[in-house]
């Protein structure tokens, strides 16, 4: 089947729906292609809350400064600044919309603490911060009659001389290819936190936009910074928000101490999260651990505040690890989180392929540059899908459809076909996805150097060969989510290269990136983004660009 | 430790493994769910492993054309609602360990739901009726400038976030013992969420939407069975939503409907004789002029009578009914 839109959305989370929205309410007939329906996005997981200077005492430019060293100057100031302008807006939106905020004493929205912050700007839903957005922003959808083609999962975007012309999608439920044809295309399908074992994210994190946007021609970049989250889970993973933190909850080292004092003496727990996961990890490397973890402890905030305000972790630490949190500390270690580079945009969501448009994680404004602060990411999601949204609209006004692309839709359907012909090897993409996601962890996580680095590109070379002879263990037509689990490899395996190269080229150590064999920050060289555009077969294109830097000098960063 | 599962498989292509063998769901009947096999699988897993992790497992490494929905695997994007052991949860907050009965772990699609494969059902109807009650915001006005929130207190947004907390994953729906009988019934999770807008201090179309969910497959129709709130992950309570709607659409006047009119007649009949008289609570009920309506409800009558269930003719007060009179009037309120 062939369908045309003026704008095609790929991901319904709520850079997507922020997108679509905004695209419909500029004229445009825009349409959201989604692997799984909207309400099941990774949005949801977001529990902390979202910043923005609202308060009478606080002012976007502290809002931006913070984000700027949060960042380890990495982050482009312009862009920050937009983001911070905004931001007030965009939350109050989304409180018309519906959101059921938390709200002072006054009656107007309420804030909390969060970490890198220099003031409490962190508006919130108990521990559900993400969901509550999430929900609100399907149903202004469902009202907005966007359409949604759901659990349609795409395979390539279709491009016309060289701009980007539409995508083509699988619909799981008939397992029939489609091309759907647009003036252009949004990309906000989200992060890539399969690439890592364990990671907090959900299973459907799988990189897609990134490499598909990869393979036709957009340049990644900040690739190499790659957020590990101070309090995940021991065991499952899973995320324990920074709200909880915010709320005061302490971090404990094995004798007890509350050991962020040695490494953030002024910020303590509240530190940005690279500062905080070194110094857990580099805690527990010194035989301070326990059981390779560390511990939060939230006993003294009482049952009222951890029952009001953060029901949901305690819930969770209950269900995973038979810990109550009220009488119990919980333990807890560094984990991989989320992915600060992406697609590089500038505002207004636009890539260097015309027609092409990325926003939230996927995308690397950049906002966040080398460490992102926590409730900054869905903040991103809305100020740069909905910016993105208009532009893609506007820009659709003036760009006549696209009437090719059966070409592309068969070529995909002959790659299906071989995939799903190859003879069985022995071998499964799920064995090769865990190696993949260990070895990422090992060698290109928290900790990298010249040698691991080096380790890991030749291992990812041989994983790539490995991935061409893998069968699909599932024949048939309808819901094959052996085949659909197939290409998902195939877009962590180039998302996964590009973070090593990224990571060997940048020798210093900044933000999330921290190499042990150059660990300090080098801003003479390295005050500039790596990016990283596809060649095909051959070696990626390495280049680079400087940091915009407006009125926030770079400066020796302390918590 | 090792775990048995037993999968429900369905597959609209008809291939299946030969060792999945013919069977129904239970407890029967599904008569409306077509025929599906039961596949038995071994997994080794830790001992607190969830179910989840076994149909994972099993997709992984065992048979890759195990069709299940899943995602966060933490209870939060509400894609993995199945039936285990013949009720509603979510695989992922399932333990193994508490779910194995007669040594092994029974996990299907809900028969009350369209199949697509295996796992995986259609949910459609559960978000055309999630649609259906309007789920957004109407805005009261005037709006608050783009500058400005609305003032409403903290406990206002605290009461709606039991709500918010619904992650969709439509559990309760698959258990509604009302939907399994009456496809047009709003259920549970969709009047959740119409209690959550209806309860809202900034929505302007209170009165519009408590019209709309008073009539037939609404607020209503729900028999009370409580199946969805002990099978709600989140504690959402719909059962409780849908009381306090019933409550709102009442005292907004919305009185005129089989409903309400059944609750007075079983207040009346119990607060004038302390019982219930079954006689007259279907033609109260129906509405006593509603003749057309009085027809349709005889087959149901002659039903109870060759069943030997009529009510005795001649309706007895208790004794002492006099204090169960003081009792409404202490209460107060419409049935005093």
């Amino acid at each position: 089947m062939i369908i045309d839109h003026d704008v095609v959305v790929l991901g319904a989370g709520l850079a997507g729906m922020r997108a679509a929205l905004e695209a419909a309410r500029a004229g445009a007939d825009a349409a959201i292609v989604t692997k799984v329906h909207p309400i099941r996005s990774h949005s949801s997981a977001a529990q902390g809350g979202i910043n923005a200077a609202i308060g009478e005492t606080d002012s976007w430019e502290s809002h931006a400064f913070d984000t700027v060293k949060g960042s380890d100057y990495l982050a482009d100031q312009d862009a920050v600044e937009v983001m911070c302008q905004e931001a007030p807006r965009d939350i109050i939106e989304f409180e018309h919309m519906g959101v059921v905020f938390y709200r002072g004493p006054d009656g107007k929205l309420g804030t909390r603490a969060f970490g890198g912050a220099s003031q409490a700007r962190t508006y919130f839903v108990g521990d559900i911060t993400g969901q509550a957005l999430l929900v609100t922003l399907y149903d202004q959808i469902l009202k907005a009659g966007v359409k949604v083609y759901e659990e349609w999962y795409a395979t390539a975007l279709h491009m016309e001389d060289g701009a980007c012309r539409g995508l083509v999608a699988l619909e799981m439920v008939t397992g029939e290819l489609h091309l759907l044809r647009s003036k252009a295309v949004i990309v906000g399908a989200g992060g890539l936190g399969r690439l890592y074992e364990p990671s907090t994210n959900a299973l459907i994190c799988t990189g897609d936009g990134y490499a598909l946007a990869y393979r036709a021609g957009a340049p990644l970049m900040d690739m190499e910074m790659v957020q590990y989250h101070p309090t995940t889970l021991a065991g499952s993973g899973f995320l324990m928000t920074e709200a909880a933190r915010g709320e005061g909850a302490y971090l404990l080292n094995s004798l007890g101490e509350r050991f962020m004092k040695r490494y953030a003496p002024n910020k303590m727990e509240l530190a940005a999260r690279d500062v905080t996961s070194r110094a857990e990890a580099t805690e527990i490397a010194e035989g301070r651990g326990i059981d390779g973890n560390v511990l939060l402890d939230l006993r003294h905030l009482g049952p009222d505040v951890i029952l009001r305000k953060l029901p949901q972790i305690h819930e969770m630490a209950l269900d995973y690890l038979s810990i109550d949190m009220i009488k119990d500390p919980v333990p807890v270690r560094p984990g991989m989180h989320y992915q600060m580079g992406g697609i590089k945009t500038d505002v207004d969501g636009a890539t260097a392929v015309p027609g092409l448009y990325a926003a939230g994680e996927v995308a690397c404004v950049s906002v966040h540059g080398g460490n992102r602060l926590g409730a900054n990411s869905l903040l991103d999601t809305i100020v740069f899908g909905r910016r993105s949204g208009k532009v893609a609209a506007e820009y659709g006004k003036n760009t006549p459809a696209s009437s090719g692309g059966e070409v592309l839709l068969r070529s995909e359907q002959e790659r299906l076909r071989e995939l799903l012909s190859r003879p069985y090897t022995g071998e499964t993409n799920a064995g090769l996805r865990l190696e993949l996601a260990t070895m990422m962890d090992k060698l290109v996580g928290l900790y990298r150097d010249e040698a691991g680095l080096q380790e890991a590109l030749d291992k990812l070379q041989g994983f790539k060969k490995r991935y061409q002879t893998i069968a699909v263990g599932d024949k048939g037509r309808v819901f094959n989510q052996a085949l659909t689990f197939s290409l998902e490899l195939g877009y962590l395996l180039d998302c996964g290269e590009t973070i090593i190269r990224s990571a060997i080229v940048r020798t210093e150590s900044r933000g999330a990136h921290t190499r042990t064999d150059f660990p300090e920050r080098n801003d003479v060289e390295w005050l500039k983004h790596i990016l990283l555009t596809c060649r095909g077969e051959e070696e990626p294109e390495l280049s680079y660009l400087p940091v915009t830097i407006t009125r926030w000098k770079p400066e020796v960063r302390t918590y | 430790m090792q775990f048995t599962i037993e999968v429900g498989r369905y597959s609209p292509e008809g291939t299946y493994a030969e060792s999945a063998v013919p069977g129904t769901p239970f407890p029967a009947p599904w008569d409306r769910s077509p025929a599906r096999r039961y596949q038995t699988y071994t997994v080794d897993l830790p001992e607190h492993a969830v179910v989840l992790d076994a149909l994972i497992a099993i997709r992984e490494y065992q048979d890759q054309s195990l069709a299940v929905r899943c995602a966060c695997r933490s209870a939060i994007c509400g894609s993995c609602a199945m039936w285990i052991n013949g009720h509603s949860h979510l695989a992922c907050k399932s333990k193994l360990s508490a779910f194995t009965k007669d040594g092994k772990t029974r996990v299907e699609s809900p028969p009350s739901m369209p199949i697509i494969r295996d796992l995986v059902c259609d949910m459609k109807p559960f978000w055309d009726k999630h649609l259906a009650v309007k789920p957004w915001l109407q805005n009261k006005q005037p709006v608050p400038p783009p500058n400005e929130e609305y003032r409403v207190s903290n406990a206002s947004m605290e009461e709606l976030i039991q709500e918010v907390s619904c992650i969709s994953c439509g559990a309760c729906l698959m258990d509604c013992e009302s939907f399994a009988v009456n496809p047009d019934f709003l259920g549970p999770q969709a009047l959740a969420q119409a209690y959550r807008y209806a309860g809202d201090p900034r929505d302007a179309e209170t009165k519009e939407r408590l019209a709309e969910y008073s009539k037939p497959g609404g607020i209503w129709d729900c028999t009370h069975c409580y199946e969805c709130v002990t099978q709600c992950p989140k504690g959402v309570a719909p059962l409780d939503q849908i009381l306090k709607l019933r409550k709102m659409a009442v005292d907004a006047g919305f009185t005129n409907n089989a409903g309400t009119r059944h609750a007075d007649a079983f207040a009346e009949s119990v607060r004038e004789s302390g019982r219930l008289n079954e006689l007259t609570l279907m033609p109260k009920s129906v509405g006593f002029f509603n003749i057309v309506e009085q027809i349709k409800t005889l087959p149901s009558a002659f039903n109870l009578i060759r069943a030997g269930k009529l009510p005795p003719l001649i309706h007895k007060k208790i004794p002492g009914v006099n204090r169960i009179k003081t009792i409404f009037e202490r209460v107060g309120g419409r049935f005093k």
